[in-house]
């Protein structure tokens, strides 16, 4: 397992990227797989900073990830305000495009790329748990 | 990031290279913006070199989409997805938004 904290800012999506890709990487993910966990990361983390933390530099952003029973195991620990995907709007994916406003687009994409995506609130924290199974 | 355009005469081109992610997606924002404030509407953007586009640079492509295509003046074309940016763009649902083509020389010719 390795973990790393970084501070909660847009600045340090690429360095989250490259540090959870690394680590991916090494355990043979690749192709769309390696994408769609580097989107449900940034997607997870900038919904942090923007909601949880509600602007830059509020607070740091701590990642554990791990390699257990052929899944890569994400999580993803913040201390802002509570989390509660349930108060996230389905996006519109509608085909007109004066319908579309493409917020809720983030969460959607991490539900529908990750195979299994939970959020907890405990002992004051945010800790988002997501896996991606091997050849999945 | 880095961002490159090129001015035609029936349209720009916009090159972007590297991450479009929250850190980033203002400014190509802002490239659009500043374009679509001398009044021209027809984008062509090649995302060949771009690696990765979240849903913060989704926003920016519906939101410039939008605004092009008000009033009929214009659109905002794709060309030269990567495979992985292809599929980020479908799960969005974007596909049916906007017209893709495989080359720069395509679109340009097309828009």
């Amino acid at each position: 397992m390795e973990t790393q904290t970084f501070p909660g800012r847009y600045e340090s999506l690429a360095e989250i990227s490259n540090f959870v890709k690394k680590f991916a990487k090494s355990n043979s993910f690749d192709g769309l797989a390696l994408y769609t966990i580097e989107t449900a990361v940034d997607e997870a983390c900038s919904n942090i900073i923007e909601h949880a933390y509600g602007e830059e530099n509020n607070g740091d952003i701590n990642i554990s990830i791990d390699f257990i029973d052929n899944g890569l195991v994400i999580i993803i620990k913040d201390r802002g305000k509570p989390f509660d995907p349930k108060k996230i709007k389905k996006p519109n994916l509608s085909d007109h495009l004066e319908e579309r406003e493409a917020h809720g687009l983030g969460l959607y994409m991490m539900k529908q790329w990750m195979d299994e995506v939970h959020f907890e609130f405990k002992k004051q924290e945010n800790v988002l748990t997501m896996i991606k199974y091997k050849d999945s | 990031m880095e961002i490159s355009t090129t001015q035609y005469k029936r349209c720009d081109l916009v090159k972007v290279s590297g991450r479009i992610d929250s850190a980033t997606a203002p400014q190509l924002q802002d490239e659009f913006n500043r374009i679509m404030n001398e009044n021209r509407y027809r984008i062509v953007f090649n995302m060949e070199s771009v690696d990765f586009i979240s849903s913060a640079g989704l926003r920016v492509l519906i939101s410039t989409q939008k605004t092009c295509k008000r009033y009929n003046r214009g659109e905002l074309a794709l060309t030269n997805l990567p495979t992985n940016i292809d599929a980020a763009l479908d799960l969005a649902g974007f596909k049916a938004l906007f017209n893709i083509y495989k080359s720069e020389i395509d679109a340009i010719g097309n828009i």
